[in-house]
């Protein structure tokens, strides 16, 4: 990591354009036949994604996005994990940024764990036994539905919690499928309204794909993020 | 034969003659049983989101709670040779750990490092027996 840009960081909108790392790159290497043949037709909706670990705000930024440009929201929210069981589908979400626009359906997956285990409910949030077991299994359930969507989405967002390791097998395994799969991925840093978080820190990580740092829940820097969307996705 | 928890070094060539199907089959089977295996050459991404599905399936809530698993992140190399990029070869996955999520814990994670902890006294959770630590067989000399 290097330490200037740690220190240098500002809760500033970063322009996209900077924290862009693939724009030297060649066309045929940053373009698959997929979105080739998509903007050939141009197929009216595109199917977004969002995806993440446990609590990393990814339905409060499909409720953000909804809101902004739908007037509606998605799903619930809640600081317990795995709050969204159900991969949940808002359909038709026009979003525009100067004269370019992007028609899609956006598709707000459960978190994506490797283990789930019911007595954190009750341990750290108090939930009772019967809760807590029903809602591991609808986690367990949620979890495998959001692998199986990966097989039918044309990009992703994919959310971390700016406050967290973003080096989690989740995020990897994550990246990994859709690098296999050339799909457009465009990190969203969320929660950078937490007192002391850097951003920097996933840029770092993942220094290849382009990081927009967010607040979700503020709707700070949510202007870039709809510009990088219209720009990566359409 | 003291008790404890046995980790087992597979070789790529021991991967290598697997299926998907049959790694997949063969490292949750391990983990079940209370095995760390540690992976020369990691599972492909699609394999490892495979994998998650089956153990989210495998999860019974009071014996077996998940796995841990941790790697490290091989991105598609853009500064790769040209040919690389065009036939799509990637560099193959590298080192991994896996095991019980019940028993090992990861402590430390970054591009390079990863630093993990072996529970070994806690093989019970609220009173349930989740694991019971196999006898270690003795090997033949």
């Amino acid at each position: 990591m290097h330490r200037a840009e740690v220190v240098g960081y500002t809760p500033e909108p970063v322009a996209v354009r900077d924290l862009d790392e693939r724009e030297g790159t060649p066309f045929f290497s940053r373009i698959s036949v997929r979105s080739w043949l998509r903007r050939l037709f141009r197929r009216k909706n595109i199917k977004i994604g969002i995806y993440g670990p446990p609590n990393a705000g990814k339905t409060t930024l499909a409720n953000r996005i909804a809101m902004d440009w739908a007037g509606e929201v998605v799903g619930s929210v809640s600081d317990i994990p795995h709050e969204t069981r159900k991969t949940k589908v808002k359909r038709n979400i026009s979003i525009r940024y100067g004269k370019r626009s992007l028609s899609m359906d956006i598709i707000d997956t459960p978190g994506v764990a490797t283990k789930i285990d019911f007595h954190e409910f009750v341990d750290t949030y108090g939930m009772s036994e019967e809760e807590s077991r029903q809602r591991a299994r609808e986690a367990t359930e949620g979890v495998i539905e959001a692998i199986k969507w990966l097989d039918q989405i044309d990009g992703i967002l994919l959310a971390m919690d700016v406050s967290e390791d973003p080096f989690t097998q989740v995020n990897i395994t994550i990246l990994g499928n859709l690098e296999a799969r050339k799909l457009p991925i465009l990190i969203i840093a969320n929660k950078v309204d937490k007192p002391g978080t850097d951003p920097a820190v996933i840029k770092n990580a993942f220094p290849q794909h382009t990081t927009v740092p967010v607040s979700a829940l503020t709707g700070y820097n949510m202007e870039r993020l709809y510009e990088s969307m219209v720009r990566h996705f359409r | 034969m003291a008790d404890g928890i046995r980790i087992n070094l597979i070789s790529r060539e021991r991967m290598d003659g697997m299926s998907p199907d049959e790694k997949i089959h063969f490292i949750l089977s391990e983990v079940m049983g209370g095995k760390v295996l540690v992976l020369e050459e990691g599972l492909s991404p699609v394999e490892e989101a495979e994998l998650m599905q089956r153990t989210m399936a495998s999860i019974d809530h009071d014996t077996f709670i998940g796995i841990e698993i941790q790697g490290y992140y091989n991105p598609n190399d853009l500064r790769a040779p040209f040919l690389r990029r065009v036939f799509q070869r990637r560099t193959p996955p590298r080192m991994t750990v896996i095991g019980p999520a019940a028993h090992l814990k990861t402590i430390y994670k970054d591009g390079e490092v990863i630093q993990a902890l072996i529970l070994t006294d806690k093989p019970y959770i609220e009173g349930k027996e989740i694991w019971k630590p196999p006898a270690v067989q003795p090997t033949k000399a």
